[in-house]
């Protein structure tokens, strides 16, 4: 089993998206899950825009002296763009759902809120 | 231990997998296809010179129409989850005077900076969510700073649903005179701005959406901090 040879920048995506794995997966506290959900997010996105790196080129804003041969590729960047608004829109969801679930059962333990209440 | 032990192990096994197919993309290297397509024809095709921008609007269009639908069912979302009939802020303490009074003084600054961001989304790195973004942050300052602030409701809901409906409007209008849904018709049909592609009074419809997407945005995340910072009050 080798080890594959990787960029730097899809090491740290991968490590941040298994790091958000990892909180989703074993913590308890609610509150915990969802910062394991926006440190995935946050490697996704790394992920997307590391992908679209060019080596030694600048950002995709045409001005003078970047002509449309000296600029990285602009799509990942457009994708990144939505990304960041969903998981903004996501993460805002499930912490109104989080201030719900404390208010019912007065505690954020997963393991606890195990009945729907009235 | 053994939950954790076993959730390390499943994760060093994705992590080995993500990584062996990551290897077969290379890093740094130019895979551009339709990325070429769209640098070499954006100031053309669009009049912007922010290439990004001008794929999120103007080639993408339906992404980000998707996307300020997502963030409006957001909105209306956490509105319902945390709908309530009696609300009120329950901050007890107030904040200092150096905190209520640099916060006076800044709200004027950071809204005239997201305005800045989201007109000049054709030119300048940033664009409609961004600036929003930084404009629901003046409003988020003040909610912060005082214990009895609250947004102007029935404006800030109104001016929401009319900036969205723009965004519609301004794609039904490129509907009815080139043929499709978000025609660039200012730049296309108009021609207008085309002979100052880089400056202000360019980009064909992307300032005009990209202002109302500003709005939308920032009139939105304020209504997600308002909902979120009140509680029920009992007697």
């Amino acid at each position: 089993m080798n080890v594959p040879d990787i960029s730097v920048y899809y090491f740290g995506a991968i490590s941040l998206i298994l790091i958000g794995l990892y909180a989703v997966l074993v913590k308890k506290n609610l509150l915990k899950m969802l910062v394991g959900l926006s440190i995935m997010e946050t490697g996704v996105n790394l992920l997307l825009i590391s992908v679209g790196y060019v080596s030694g080129k600048s950002a995709p804003i045409l001005s003078e002296g970047i002509g449309p041969k000296g600029a990285v590729d602009p799509i990942p960047q457009a994708l990144v763009l939505t990304a960041i608004v969903i998981g903004v829109a996501t993460t805002a969801m499930a912490l109104s759902a989080a201030i719900i679930l404390y208010e019912r059962y007065g505690t954020l333990n997963v393991e606890e809120i195990r009945r729907l209440r009235g | 231990m053994l939950k954790r032990s076993l959730a390390i192990i499943t994760i060093l096994i994705i992590g080995y997998w993500l990584a062996q197919s990551l290897a077969g993309v290379p890093f740094g290297e130019d895979k551009m296809l339709v990325g070429q397509y769209y640098l070499d024809h954006v100031k053309d095709q669009t009049g912007a010179v922010n290439a990004v921008t001008a794929i999120v609007v103007n080639y993408r269009g339906f992404d980000t129409l998707g996307e300020v639908t997502v963030l409006f069912i957001a909105s209306t979302g956490v509105g319902a989850l945390l709908w309530r009939k009696r609300k009120k802020r329950t901050a007890k303490t107030e904040g200092s005077v150096v905190l209520t009074t640099g916060s006076e003084l800044l709200f004027p600054f950071v809204v005239l900076f997201g305005s800045y961001i989201f007109i000049h989304g054709h030119l300048t790195p940033g664009g409609g969510f961004p600036g929003g973004a930084t404009i629901a942050t003046a409003f988020l300052l003040l909610y912060m700073a005082f214990v009895s602030y609250e947004i102007p409701h029935k404006a800030f809901e109104k001016t929401e649903g009319l900036a969205g409906m723009g965004y519609v409007l301004v794609g039904l209008t490129g509907l009815a005179i080139g043929g499709y849904f978000l025609f660039d018709w200012i730049w296309q049909t108009w021609q207008w701005g085309t002979g100052n592609i880089g400056r202000l009074f360019s980009g064909g419809f992307i300032p005009i959406i990209y202002t109302l997407i500003g709005i939308k945005v920032g009139t939105e995340l304020s209504g997600i901090i308002d909902n979120m910072l009140k509680e029920e009050v009992r007697e």
